[in-house]
This record gives structure tokens, sequence and C-alpha cells, in this order.
């Protein structure tokens, strides 16, 4: 392992402060960040550790619920206004990783947790998202798991974050130190020809919470993976329905596991709203926003696969019998 | 009350969860120096040049290691563990260079700095059944014959009223036991001492000592606990090669512990199987003629052929039958040993097979394997020493609830959820290999057994003590194991599903020996009694021929939107002769048959073949189940079978049996659930619903 420094802020002006220096990072639950720095993709010089200088509480008010950057994904999973109000947010923080991890992992974390394509971390291979301009081995190799919509002739890597669905689905917002809150759907941009550019964060930016505006709908998170528990997404849903006489009143939906953000499928719900909760109608709308999609040969299944679970999800928050 | 065939806890559990035991990078060495190897960036080429003085003059860094500066070893069969002897790179991965530290973490560092010049060669590393260069090799893994052929094959497949032609792959798979390969190595003079993570260190020994020119009597290797291995220790690989000479270099105690990625290059793997099955039968199901042909890789440093087709050599009936065994030559690692190496594969495909004939015969799939049991071995003609696969199947058949099974495809629905059952069969071979030991009575009033039995997590310590205390005559309490140190008298490894039966027979010799010397009087000084097993086993009548069977029954899950497939019961059944412990045997079996689940549904290691290597070399990419895919509806029975053939005490061995049969299980059951027959492994959601 490469030699590096290590320091604790007092405070979030602290430790931006102490991140402006070459190199630093932020250090949270570190359950990504270590992982990358032993295998050489991640080489800080210096991990300026902000777990105790984070809000970790989780505040309802007549707005929503705003949740500290440092909360611990295990501890937000089974908050009580978590779950009777924004359960999909609790599906998907539980369908991630392990119990280990989830104890340790944070909101804040989880959101800038970097790809799980295998050759971003393997540093003995070309990858453009970590040295660009060298070229992205995936699109001709091992790329059953990766991207299918918004992806580019440079990179198809996935977001891996269950969390970040979820957050897509429910309109939630990024706040930041002293810097202007950023909308989730916002906060990661396409990779075009700049894959190496995650985020729209500036430098030295610190989450310090997310929020959420009031739900009020029936909501789901369903994650395909290859195995029972342990797997990052093949592909995932959150959603959230409201149906009133048999017609879409409400729709919200995200994908993960297809696109190097969380999809929200806007597309999608656009077709879905004021229109029947059938079925067909559901397919018909995961297909209106697959259009874009752009598989790979290892990947193509995902298209079925997306349609399949978005109608088999929406169908079960609909209550359609099936 | 006997001892054996009590469910004893384990004697060393308290040690294990206190972490009182130790393993091997856990032994203390004082000046102890780590070792980190630098690996092949390519599948083949030569070494040119490695920047020594830089990399040395990197903090901590006491020595850098590679072909230019290493120590000669002598010549040894497994060319693997000629470490830095060679300057061509034969597989992406291979141990190239190595820099020894102060620390762990400044020989990483170091390693990942070193700049090795490789002039790069086009390199092969795909297996395809239409590749011109297959050849069939001199014999299988270990001692098998590559082909066998009897009676007229395509007569009797032109002559069946009912034919099944088909192709089965299997990826490849890699053992990855929870301790990664491990060692502390150091000298003491001219004397090599090593503390070592292997399922046998007797022959760990013996290969150090050859390699470095020592009397056999100068090297020990301790294997006290050993945190699993399926295989993939079941002799030395480079990693303790490599240990070893790093400390003969810096003169120092040497650590080397290989990291996860590690273990999907250089410590070997399943090779990857195409495999085509011909079956033909009567309507009746009889079947005239059996043909499996076999298709696997080896790499150019070693051969190694898996002998994956054996176990239809002598499952079933038939009037003709052909196996054989191609392999290609590429630019890969080599693959070795990983858990019932031969059977695991190819009894997927036969059992697979037979499935897809009982369908197109309209017969249930166990009564088809009833109608084509043998009378006698189909291949050597030898009666069996025991055979009960039928009672394995109807028990089993009670047990699961198959006899009122509605054959049809897709028939059964439970919500989302398509659900089907499927049955197969498993067979290992029983055999017993020559081993000695030391038995003496203490002062302590207490016996102490010594033999070089390595206890890979199994349970042996325990069960060898349970089969001394027997034939001692005394409380299980009273026995004191020594094993796991290649001082101890020498036995065979813990692999090929003997140890058990080998060691105990040992073990018993011993004790029954010291016992019967003890009748007539115990001298001042005590008493010790030494034996070896090599005139017994060799004296075994060769005319049985020795098998362990048993039957496997999955009942699957599959979601009708996604595809996933969940295995909701798992149950095995085997006859396997006396069972010594029942609390670790059943521990064995429902590992393997979680192995079985694995290879069925989630293990695949993938090559990227413009690289060469393994991709998904961790555990977020090679997914071994998780405790959720397993669940609570796994099972495990074995029948009473007592078999005076195979050794004194009638054990089989179990370790391997419960991997084989699983995977065409959990196929079938597929098949049944959904009416897609996948032939790949692994089932894979894609494959099921998709393609």
């Amino acid at each position: 392992m490469r030699p590096f420094d290590y320091a604790r802020a007092a405070d979030p002006a602290g430790a931006v402060a102490l991140v402006a220096r070459p190199a630093a990072k932020y250090l949270a639950g570190g359950t990504n960040l270590v992982d990358l720095m032993k295998l050489g993709v991640e080489t800080p010089a210096l991990l300026v550790d902000v777990t105790r200088l984070l809000p970790t509480g989780i505040e309802e008010s007549a707005d929503g619920l705003r949740i500290g950057a440092g909360a611990r994904n295990s501890d937000v999973a089974v908050d009580r206004r978590v779950r009777a109000g924004w359960p999909v947010l609790s599906q998907a923080l539980l369908a991630g990783a392990s119990g280990q991890l989830r104890n340790v992992a944070t909101i804040g974390g989880n959101l800038l947790q970097r790809t799980r394509c295998r050759y971003f971390q393997d540093v003995t291979k070309p990858c453009n998202k970590r040295v660009p301009g060298t070229g992205c081995p995936a699109i001709a190799g091992a790329h059953r798991d990766l991207g299918i919509l918004g992806t580019s002739e440079h990179c198809v890597a996935t977001h891996p974050s269950d969390l970040a669905v979820a957050l897509a689905a429910l309109d939630a917002t990024v706040h930041l130190h002293e810097a202007a809150p950023v909308p989730l759907t916002d906060l990661y941009p396409l990779p075009g020809d700049t894959p190496q550019v995650e985020t729209v964060l500036p430098p030295g930016a610190l989450i310090t919470a997310v929020s959420l505006p009031p739900l009020g709908l029936p909501s789901r998170y369903r994650k395909v993976r290859d195995r029972a528990s342990y797997a990052f997404a093949v592909a995932s849903i959150a959603a959230a329905l409201d149906v009133v006489d048999g017609t879409v009143r409400d729709v919200r939906i995200a994908w993960g596991g297809v696109a190097p953000r969380p999809w929200r499928a806007t597309e999608a719900e656009r077709v879905l709203r004021g229109g029947p909760a059938t079925e067909a109608a559901f397919r018909a709308a995961a297909d209106a926003e697959l259009a874009a999609a752009r598989p790979l040969p290892d990947n193509a299944f995902k298209v079925p696969l997306v349609r399949n679970l978005t109608a088999a999800v929406l169908a079960e928050l609909a209550g359609v019998d099936r | 009350m006997t001892a054996v065939g009590t469910g004893l806890r384990r004697t060393e559990g308290p040690d294990k969860v206190t972490g009182a035991a130790r393993y091997a990078v856990e032994y203390p060495a004082a000046g102890l120096a780590y070792a980190w190897p630098v690996q092949a960036p390519v599948a083949r080429g030569t070494v040119r040049s490695v920047d020594t003085d830089a990399v040395l003059a990197l903090p901590g860094v006491l020595a850098v290691l590679w072909h230019g500066n290493a120590p000669r070893l002598a010549e040894v069969a497994d060319h693997e563990l000629l470490v830095f002897q060679s300057d061509r790179v034969a597989y992406h991965g291979q141990f190239v260079a190595a820099v020894v530290a102060d620390s762990l973490e400044a020989a990483r560092e170091a390693a990942a700095r070193a700049r090795v010049e490789i002039d790069e060669q086009p390199h092969d590393t795909e297996l395809r059944a239409d590749r011109d260069d297959l050849y069939t090799p001199e014999k299988v893994n270990p001692n098998y014959a590559s082909d066998t052929s009897q009676g007229d094959v395509d007569a009797e497949l032109a002559a069946s009223e009912v034919t099944v032609d088909v192709t089965y792959e299997t990826a490849a798979t890699h053992n990855n036991p929870m301790e990664p390969h491990a060692s502390t190595a150091q000298w003491l003079g001219d004397r090599l001492l090593v503390h070592d993570s292997n399922q046998g260190a007797t022959g760990v020994a013996q290969s150090l000592a050859t390699l470095f020119g020592l009397a056999e009597d100068r090297v020990q290797v301790v294997s006290a606990h050993v945190g699993g291995g399926f295989g993939a220790k079941g002799t030395a690989r480079p990693n303790v090669v490599l240990a070893a000479m790093a400390a003969r270099v810096v003169g120092r105690p040497v650590r080397l512990a290989l990291a996860r990625q590690h273990q999907f290059s250089v410590v070997g793997y399943r090779t990857p199987t195409i495999q085509r099955i011909r079956l033909g039968a009567g309507a009746d199901g009889l079947l005239r003629a059996i043909s499996h042909e076999v298709i696997e890789q080896t790499s150019t440093v070693r051969e190694f052929a898996e002998q994956t087709a054996v176990g239809t050599r002598m499952m079933y009936a038939a009037a003709a039958r052909r196996t054989a065994h191609k392999l290609a030559r590429l630019d890969v690692p080599t693959p070795a040993w990983m858990r019932a190496p031969g059977e695991a594969p190819g009894m997927y495909a036969l059992e697979s097979a037979l499935d897809e004939l009982a369908v197109a015969c309209g017969l249930d799939p166990i009564e088809l394997r009833v109608r084509n049991e043998p009378a006698v071995d189909p291949e050597s003609g030898h009666p069996f020493s025991s055979r009960n696969l039928v009672a394995c199947l109807r028990d089993g058949a009670s047990r699961f609830g198959w006899t009122d099974r509605d054959p049809r495809p897709r028939a059964r629905r439970d919500g989302r959820w398509l659900v089907g059952t499927g049955v197969a069969a498993a067979t290992y071979p029983a055999r017993s290999r020559p081993a000695s030991a030391a038995a003496r009575m203490r002062r302590d009033g207490r016996f102490q057994v010594d033999i070089n039995a390595t206890d890979i997590g199994t349970g042996a310590r325990t069960v060898l003590g349970q089969v001394a205390a027997d034939a001692l005559g005394v409380a299980p309490d009273r026995i004191e194991m020594c094993v796991g140190d290649s001082t101890l008298p020498p036995a065979n490894l813990a692999g090929g599903s003997m140890g058990t039966a080998s060691w105990s027979w040992a073990v018993d010799k011993a004790a029954r020996e010291l016992r019967a010397r003890m009748a007539a009087g115990v001298p001042e000084g005590g008493l010790e009694v030494s034996v070896d097993t090599a005139d017994d086993v060799a004296a075994l009548d060769a005319h049985w021929s020795r098998h362990a069977f048993g039957a496997h029954f999955a009942e699957v899950r599959v979601d009708a939107d996604t595809g996933e497939v969940r295995v909701s019961r798992l149950l095995g059944v085997y006859a396997v002769g006396r069972v010594v412990n029942p609390t670790t045997a059943r521990s064995q079996f429902l590992g393997g048959m979680t192995m079985g689940l694995g290879m069925a549904l989630t293990e695949e290691s993938t090559m990227d073949h413009r690289f060469g290597d393994y991709v998904n070399d961790d555990f977020a990419g090679y997914h071994v189940p998780a405790c959720a895919d397993v669940g609570t509806a796994i099972e495990a029975y074995w029948l009473e079978e007592q078999d005076r053939y195979v050794n004194p005490l009638g054990i089989k061995g179990i370790g391997e049996i419960g991997i084989v049969g699983v995977p065409a299980a959990i196929g079938n059951a597929v098949w049944h659930a959904t009416g897609v027959r996948v032939r790949d492994l692994p089932i894979r959601l894609d494959k099921v619903l998709f393609r």
C-alpha cells in the first residue's frame, strides 16, 4: 500500500480546508475507497476522515425528510419514519451490500462510490474513466453487467448504488457544505467523452445531507441479481405509483444497474401519467424509455429484463392481477 | 457405546472461535520480512529485465527476486514450482518477480512500482470445440486411460429407438477457500521450517526438499490449521516455494500471504469443459449406447487433464460405451484439482443427459436410472464392493416427496414463481492410500496418536481421535491427536475423499497394536508403536469396484419475469460406508452441496481473451453462494452401509460426493420449472429467459 497521511477535521470547514491539499480525499465509511486504494486505483496522499463531523441524524418535517450524510446505511434502513413514509428507500438500502458493510457505509459516501466495472478496477488495463484516452476494453470485453442507457463509445460503466436509485425516484436533493444544493438526478453527468467526470460537484465539495420531499404513494424497490444476497444489481427498479379508478395519477420510476447514473425513467413516467394502469401500459411505458437503449451483445438481455421488471413491480403496486 | 458413529464436536472448535488456533501467517518469527509477488501482465512473452536498483531504493525493500538473480532450484515434475527459473511467461498472472521488504505494505507498494520489461508474444487462450490442435493426453488425472471403448457405439446408436445427442459446457471455476494460500518460511541453519496452508504437509515438504536440494529430514512443514483448500492446496503451489526462496535470500523469516485476486491465477482452478453426450436407448429406456466426449484445457507449464468422463465408465449398464478426453494446450493458468475433479463436471453432463432421455422416453428419471442399474462395474466387469444407488434414489424420493411428481414442464406456479423439481445421481471412487502412524501411552494416562493427516476444516483431528478411542477401548477425551506436521509419521494428503479412509486405517492399526502390547504389560519408559499400512493397502483385492453413491434432489423457483433461479430445497442421500462422525459428516455433505449449487447457478470465472486473464477476480465478481442462496431447506442423509472390502473400518470418504450431481439436479429442476434446458453452467438468469 502506498503511504498516505490521515487527518481528522473538527468541523466541515476544517475538512474542506484539509481536502484542498494535493491529492486529498474525504474518508467516510471507506467501504469502496479503501478497496480501491488496495487495488491502486485510488492513490490519495491524504485522507480526511469526516465520519465524526458529518451529521448523522434523520429529521422529519412538513418538507419531508432530511438525512445526515454521515448516517449509516443500516440505521437509515431501519428508521421507523423511513420505513413508514419512504419504504422504497429502506428496501433499496437493505438490498445493498452485506450487513457488515451497511453498518459502516454512510449515506453520503454511498452516493460517491465508483463503478465496479472490472476494467476500471484493474490498473494493468486501459480504462477511459481511470486514465482518460486509454480506451474502453469493456465494450468488446466483459460487459454483461454494464450499461445499456446513457453510455457512450468511451464508457459503458454503471453506477453501483442501490440507494441512489431510490433517491432518484424520490426527487431527492443533495446538500453540500457552503454550496448550492444539487438535485440527485443532476448529480451524475453522462460519460460522453469525459467519463472521468463522475459528478457535477466542485473540487472539495462535502455532502452534508440528503433531503426528500414527502412521498405519499405506495413504493417499492426490487433488485435483480445473480445471487440472492450480496451482489450488485443486474438491474433494479425504484418505483412509486398512485392509481385512481384504474388511471395512473402519479408515477416515479428509476432504474439501477443499467446506466452510468441512477436512471430516472422520465419518458416512461410521461407515457404512463393519466393513462390506464394495465400491464400492457406498463410494458409500453418501459419500452418508450428503452427506445434509447444501446445494448451490447452480452447485455442486450437487460432490455427485456428491465421491461419485465418494470411491468412486474408497477403491476404489484397497482394491484393488477397477472 | 463406541466413539465412532457419535457426533462429537470438533476438538479444536474452542481454539478456532477464540482465535487461539494459529494459521500459517499467525506464527511469530523474529525479524520477520514480507514478500509480495509481481505478476505477468501479459499471457505470453519473455522477461527481459527488472529495474531491481530502482526497487531496492524504495523504503524498506530488502530484495527483489526474478529470473535474472533468483537462486537455482532443482528439477521437479511440476514446473509451476520452478519459480523464477525461466524467462518465459506462460500465462497472465504468473509470478515473474517478487519484492521482499520490512513490512507487508512496503513489499506490496514496491511490487506495484517494479518495472518488468517483457517482450510480449501473441497468446492463445480460447477453448473451442473446433480447434484443430486438440490432442489426446496419455492419461487423465490421476492415472486413468484417456479414452475407453466397449462395443460398437455407432451401431447401437443407429439401432436405438430413442437417442439424445447434446453438448453441455461448464465454466471455469476457482476453488476459493476462505483462507488464501499462505506461508511463513524460515531457515534455521541448514534446516527449512515453513508454516504453510496446505492439504498435505508431507508432499509439500518433499517438494521443498527436492527444489532446494535438502535431505527430507532438513525440511519441516507445519499445517496445524487450514482454512479450506478444495484441492487448490493439495500439493505445493508457487507461493510456498517463493516464501522459502525469499527467506533464504534475505536471511530472515519471510511471510507470504496471497490475496484473493491471486487465487485466480497461480493456484489452480477447474478447467472449463465442452462435453458431448450421446445416448441410445430402447423405448423402454434401456441404454444401448453411451458416448461421452470431453474437451478441456491445460496450460503450457504443466499438463493437467481432468478425468471428466470417468463417472460415465461405471455408472450405467449399456451394450456399447465410448469415453474420450481431448485437451487444448493454451496460454492459460494451469488448471488443477477442484472438489471432485472429473465427477463434478462429468456427472453434470451425464445426469443432465439422462434427464433428457427420461423425458424423451416418457419415463420417470428415477425409474430410468433403476432400469439401467448394472449388475457389475460395466468398465472392469468387477462386482461392486457395495452399490446402493437405487436405495439412495428411493430413500431420497420418499423424503423429498417425489412420488406424485407431475413430469410436465412449466406446469407449477406460485405467484410469479415457476416451480420445478429435479433429481440426479452421484458417485465418487472409494480409495485408500498407504499411511503411517504412531501411538503411545503417556505418563499422564492419556494416549497420543501421531499422523501427518491434515485437518482442512473437515474435522479430521476429531474423527481420527474417535477411531483411536475405539481401537484402544477408551473414551475419546483420553486421546490426543497430533496432525498437520511433516515430521509426524507420513501420510497421504487430504484429498480425493481418501483422507479419513486412509488415515483411520493407520490410526486404527497403531492403536490396536498399542493395546495389544499394553496387555502384555507397560514398561517403565512407556510404550510406543509405529505402523504403516503400505502392505495392507497393497493387499486390497483388486477384483472389487469400490465407489460411494448418492442421489440429489432439488426444488427450484424461477422468477417468470426476471429468470432468477432460487433453490428452495436441496436434499442428498448418500451411501458412503461407515460415517465416523455425523456432525462433521453432515457439514461435509452440506458444504459439497452448496458448492454444487454455486457451480450450477453462480460460479463462473470470466476470461477476457484479449488479455488472457480471469477478470472477475474477487468475491464481488466471483459469486460463491451466500447464505441467502442456500436457505434453510438443505438436508443430508445417509444410509446404513457396511462395506468390508474398502478398508478395515468400512469408510468410503465423503468430502467430494456432495458436489457431484447437484448441478444436474438443479439444471433438471430448472427445465421442469420452465421448459428451458440450459446446457451451459452456470445457469444465469439471462440464459433462462432471454435467449
